[in-house]
């Protein structure tokens, strides 16, 4: 059996990468990890960085991960890929807008109920403006 | 001559509506092929996760993710999926008569309602309904939805639910069957229904894993990212059913157009001979008086 390793590489909307490896180098939480063909099966936990790929010509190749799962078979690694950079701080920031939105829309509703209302101060405002100015003009000259 | 000049007027119309409706058919049955080829490249990642996930929660039996748990329900959460646009036929009509049942049910038992639309059209429907409760949304994802969008919605959800606010989280899309069929489908996304994988009693993998850095916080990590995949499948779905609804619906428009053009273009004719004959038998009788 030729010493290589099936290596995938899938994020939630495509599949990046699917060949026959050497070796893997990943960073994950405790350290970075390198994977050649019959490692003992093993799931970490993936930190965003760069995973080098070498071909079995000697090519090598990078992807950047912005974090994920790795998963090692003796003979199957899959690397589980995030989309996005995944953060406590940048989850939380995502879900508070995600609720503005959903506020807004309610208060959008209102809005439209509002919107002739406004019209016509808008209206009333303009005309009270070119009043002004009219005057003005007639005082100056 | 007038009459024929209206029925004139009244072909070219409708043949420039069936112009725009013969191209937006077109673009429709494209972006169709794109979002299915999209479907399919969403498939791997989580049939992965879900063996992963399927084999974690049998060898940690000690362990019970909340995620998994079924727990008495008060409070039901809903993720709405619509199309952000219109002129997709019944498409959301139909998903709207299959979601208000669900509703019903659950004022029904008493149960407290949340909803989520992701969407346009969900979020205009949610928000005149009265009574109901919308926790966050997303809209104006396009045609390639990015995950990254989706998140702060789907954390809204799963907050609640971890929480104990929300009991049960129940996913609403129109599945896309094929080009002439989408299937508005309700399904419980949480507690997950019990992932089994008859494949997964052979002996092929080893499944005696080191775990990195322990394995609650993997399986925590994975499940989030299993129901975050689920919600991006069914909007994935949801997009190529728009895309075949609206093709078939403006196929149906072009062909009526084709239709109304031919009734009218023979009564155009009619108008015209009739014009003609009168003017003749004038001329005939004029000719006769002389």
């Amino acid at each position: 059996m030729a010493n290589t390793m099936h290596l995938d590489i899938v994020s939630a909307e495509e599949a990046l990468f699917s060949d026959e490896v050497e070796f893997v180098v990943a960073r994950a939480t405790e350290g970075e990890l390198g994977v050649t063909p019959r490692h003992a099966p093993l799931m970490a936990k993936l930190q965003p960085g760069d995973v080098r790929v070498r071909m079995p010509g000697g090519e090598e190749q990078f992807f950047y991960v912005s974090g994920g799962m790795l998963e090692i078979q003796p003979h199957v690694v899959t690397i589980l890929a995030d989309t996005a950079l995944r953060a406590r701080d940048i989850d939380e920031a995502a879900a508070e807008e995600a609720k503005r939105r959903a506020e807004e829309a309610l208060r959008d509703r209102t809005a439209e109920v509002d919107y002739a209302r406004v019209q016509t101060e808008l209206a009333a405002a303009a005309a009270q403006l070119r009043a002004l100015q009219s005057l003005r003009r007639k005082r100056g000259n | 001559m007038s009459g024929a000049k209206e029925i004139r007027t009244q072909i070219s119309s409708v043949q420039n509506t069936q112009k725009i409706t013969s191209a937006m058919e077109m673009v429709a049955a494209s972006k169709m092929r794109s979002a299915q080829a999209r479907m399919q490249a969403t498939r791997p990642y989580a049939e992965k996760i879900r063996s992963v996930v399927s084999h974690l929660s049998r060898a940690q039996p000690e362990y019970r993710h909340p995620f998994l748990i079924e727990r008495d329900v008060k409070r039901v959460g809903f993720i709405l999926v619509t199309s952000d646009r219109g002129l997709c036929g019944g498409l959301n009509a139909n998903l709207f008569r299959k979601f208000l049942p669900e509703l019903q049910r659950c004022d029904e038992r008493g149960l407290g309602v949340d909803v989520c639309p992701i969407g346009n059209k969900g979020a205009q429907f949610v928000n005149r309904l009265s009574g109901v409760n919308t926790l966050a949304q997303a809209t104006h994802l396009g045609d390639t939805p990015h995950l990254a969008d989706l998140l702060g919605t789907i954390k809204v959800m799963l907050d609640g639910y971890r929480n104990g606010e929300i009991d049960q989280i129940r996913l609403v899309y129109n599945e896309f069957v094929n080009t002439m069929t989408q299937q508005p489908t309700v399904e419980t996304l949480l507690p997950l229904p019990t992932i089994d994988d008859p494949e997964l009693d052979e002996q092929k993998y080893s499944w005696d894993y080191i775990y990195e850095p322990d394995p609650a916080l993997v399986l925590d990590e994975l499940l989030q990212r299993y129901v975050e995949s689920l919600v991006y499948q069914a909007v994935v779905d949801n997009i190529a059913s728009e895309q075949a609804a609206r093709m078939v619906a403006m196929k149906a428009a072009s062909d009526n157009a084709e239709s109304l053009i031919e009734d009218l273009q023979l009564s155009y004719n009619k108008a015209r001979q009739a014009a003609i004959t009168t003017e003749l038998t004038e001329i005939v009788s004029g000719a006769a008086a002389v």
